[in-house]
């Protein structure tokens, strides 16, 4: 139903301001200029002018995001990608696990060797498990890029919002860390990281 | 006075292949009596309904952190003195001192090495 124009119009929009569309802004801007044009002078008609442009911009970008299609990146591709590296992850703990499997038969066979061949079998082995660990490192990297996925995912969801109606889309907003949680960084990149030596050289600070 | 690797090592970690790795590497410097704990809370249900002389616990696990679990370690009485040390992919300095402030007994970065876990396995029991 059509209100009544004017400064009642006006009010009324502004106790209770709509998600603009395109042709809803444009409407209140001129609604407001011709209520308005009579009173004003040549600076605030100015402005108003200005404020119409302003309203024709805006639209013109909400049409240009609608058409870049940006559901697709909600809906297909950050899933796809989080699936994808998920399963980056579960083949490479499949395939240390096999590693490890051999290096646990290795184990077996140098209780049966003599001790020289055992030490040489047990040294191979020890450095084959260090090696293996790189696993749970990348397992962790791997979920720090999933969260900065989801990171994108929710900031492209409130982009849509911006450009919707309110009733269209309700992003929830993350809840703030806890200092427990700020702690969980994950690894670093090697130069950012501490090292060991760096560590240990603070830890004996504390001494 | 030597180690006594007869004692039950308590190995924390939500990476199976993590826990696997630990535990094959504390079986090469002949610790063979090792258990195992996926989070926090399981490895607190253990260390109360047992005896353990060292625990080696991951940071980043959930439900409850390796903080969480050495913080519930030091407020216990009977387990507050066990030798705990933190072995974890959290590198900052704002979480060695955190671990440090919780009372953590030492603190491996990873990726690390036999030899750098032999070596604090042996500080901390108090044979450096």
């Amino acid at each position: 139903m059509r209100e009544p124009s004017g400064r009642a119009d006006l009010s009324q929009r502004l106790h209770h301001p709509p998600r603009p569309d395109r042709g809803e802004l444009e409407e209140i801007v001129r609604s407001v200029i011709s209520t308005m044009r009579g009173d004003l002078t040549v600076q605030e008609t100015s402005l108003l002018t200005e404020v119409e442009e302003l309203g024709r911009t805006i639209a013109a970008a909400k049409a240009e995001i609608a058409a870049l299609q940006v559901d697709d990146i909600t809906d297909s591709h950050i899933p796809s990608a989080t699936d994808e590296l998920g399963a980056i992850v579960d083949h490479t703990a499949a395939a240390t696990n096999a590693i490890l499997e051999v290096c646990e038969t290795l184990d077996l066979l140098a209780t049966q060797v003599s001790e020289q061949q055992a030490e040489q079998l047990n040294d191979a082995t020890t450095r084959i498990y260090e090696a293996c660990s790189f696993q749970d490192i990348t397992g962790q990297r791997i979920s720090k890029v999933v969260v900065t996925l989801k990171t994108i995912e929710n900031k492209v969801a409130q982009i849509l919002t911006t450009f919707r109606p309110a009733d269209d889309m309700a992003v929830p907003s993350a809840p703030p860390l806890t200092a427990e949680e700020a702690l969980l960084n994950g690894p670093q990149l090697p130069a950012e990281a501490m090292d060991q030596s760096e560590i240990d050289r603070l830890l004996a600070s504390f001494e | 006075m030597s180690i006594d690797k007869s004692m039950n090592v308590l190995i924390v970690d939500d990476y199976k292949t993590m826990l696997r790795i630990i535990r094959n590497l504390l079986k090469q410097i002949e610790f063979n009596n090792v258990e195992e704990a996926s989070d926090g809370g399981e490895a607190l249900a253990k260390l109360r309904a047992g005896q353990f002389g060292l625990v080696i616990s991951d940071w980043n696990m959930q439900p409850m952190t390796g903080l969480q679990l050495l913080q519930e370690v030091r407020a216990d009485a009977r387990l507050k003195s066990t030798p705990f040390i933190m072995i974890t992919a959290e590198s900052k300095t704002e979480n060695v001192v955190a671990a440090k402030q919780a009372g953590v007994s030492n603190y491996i970065v990873k990726p690390f090495n036999a030899e750098t876990l032999k070596e604090k396995i042996e500080k901390v029991l108090g044979h450096a």
